[in-house]
């Protein structure tokens, strides 16, 4: 594997579905040694703030992978039975809760980073982030930081 | 002084595929997994065993190699530790100097 390549990571999204993806390609990259940074923001910021980190959900409306009618998908408790059947999935799977997700990537070496203009947006700051962000920074940093890299924004 | 020389995969008679995992998983013996790590780079120590025993015992149990999850989380060695004991992806590296397959596994 080549030590050059390296990887950044926007995840831009803040449902439990949209954070998983990111997570795992994080993972797979840095266990075949490519570098990785991961930049969230806007409702991506859920997925690093400590209050939200582990009650991310997975909304049956508007998503038609669900495969049920839409009208359900707006019952009362759809979107809890969604969440649920999802993560005892994603157990079985031996994927983990996405605040321990998070600790795996950080000791494998990737860089967790939160966008500065979301953070200001939802009035937040370091505190109030799991404690694997290395850093805030705004988007011309990031992309200065991630020359080189191949971008994938979720 | 005499050095020993190592002999080498070839010498032995193992097959490789074209990234350098064993053919086959049942040719391994520590010796190979000495030469493959040296390879790597790597110097092998007691922890480095540890990785490499439950590794080979997971795989004659379940018919497939565990996923790094399952080595640090069922075989003990925490996630940092392990990207120090085989720096630089430590996927293809653990399958390789443990004789077995490309990794398939996600996570």
């Amino acid at each position: 594997m080549s030590e050059e390549r390296k990887l950044a990571i926007i995840v831009s999204k803040g449902s439990l579905d949209m954070a998983y993806p990111g997570l795992v390609l994080a993972n797979a990259a840095r266990m075949l040694g490519i570098e990785v940074k991961l930049f969230f923001t806007f409702w991506g910021l859920d997925v690093i703030n400590k209050k939200t980190v582990d009650h991310l959900k997975v909304a049956p409306v508007g998503n038609p992978a669900m495969h049920m009618p839409q009208l359900a998908g707006v019952l009362p408790g759809a979107t809890d039975l969604a969440t649920t059947m999802l993560k005892k999935r994603m157990e079985e799977m031996d994927l983990p809760p996405v605040s321990e997700f998070l600790e795996m990537i950080d000791d494998a070496g990737a860089e967790i980073y939160a966008c500065r203009m979301a953070v200001d947006m939802m009035g937040l700051t370091k505190d109030d982030l799991v404690p694997q962000v290395k850093d805030i920074v705004g988007a011309m940093e990031f992309l200065e930081m991630a020359e080189g890299a191949q971008i994938i924004f979720i | 002084m005499t050095v020993k020389t190592a002999k080498t995969l070839e010498e032995l008679g193992i097959q490789l595929d074209a990234e350098g995992f064993l053919v086959n998983p049942d040719d391994w013996t520590p010796e190979i997994a000495e030469i493959i790590a040296r390879e790597e780079g790597i110097e092998l120590t007691d922890r480095h065993w540890e990785v490499i025993n439950f590794v080979r015992t997971y795989y004659e149990e379940h018919g497939e190699p565990p996923t790094l999850r399952a080595i640090t989380k069922r075989g003990g060695i925490p996630t940092k530790e392990l990207y120090q004991l085989f720096p630089k992806g430590p996927a293809k590296k653990v399958a390789r100097i443990a004789g077995l397959g490309k990794p398939k596994g996600c996570i």
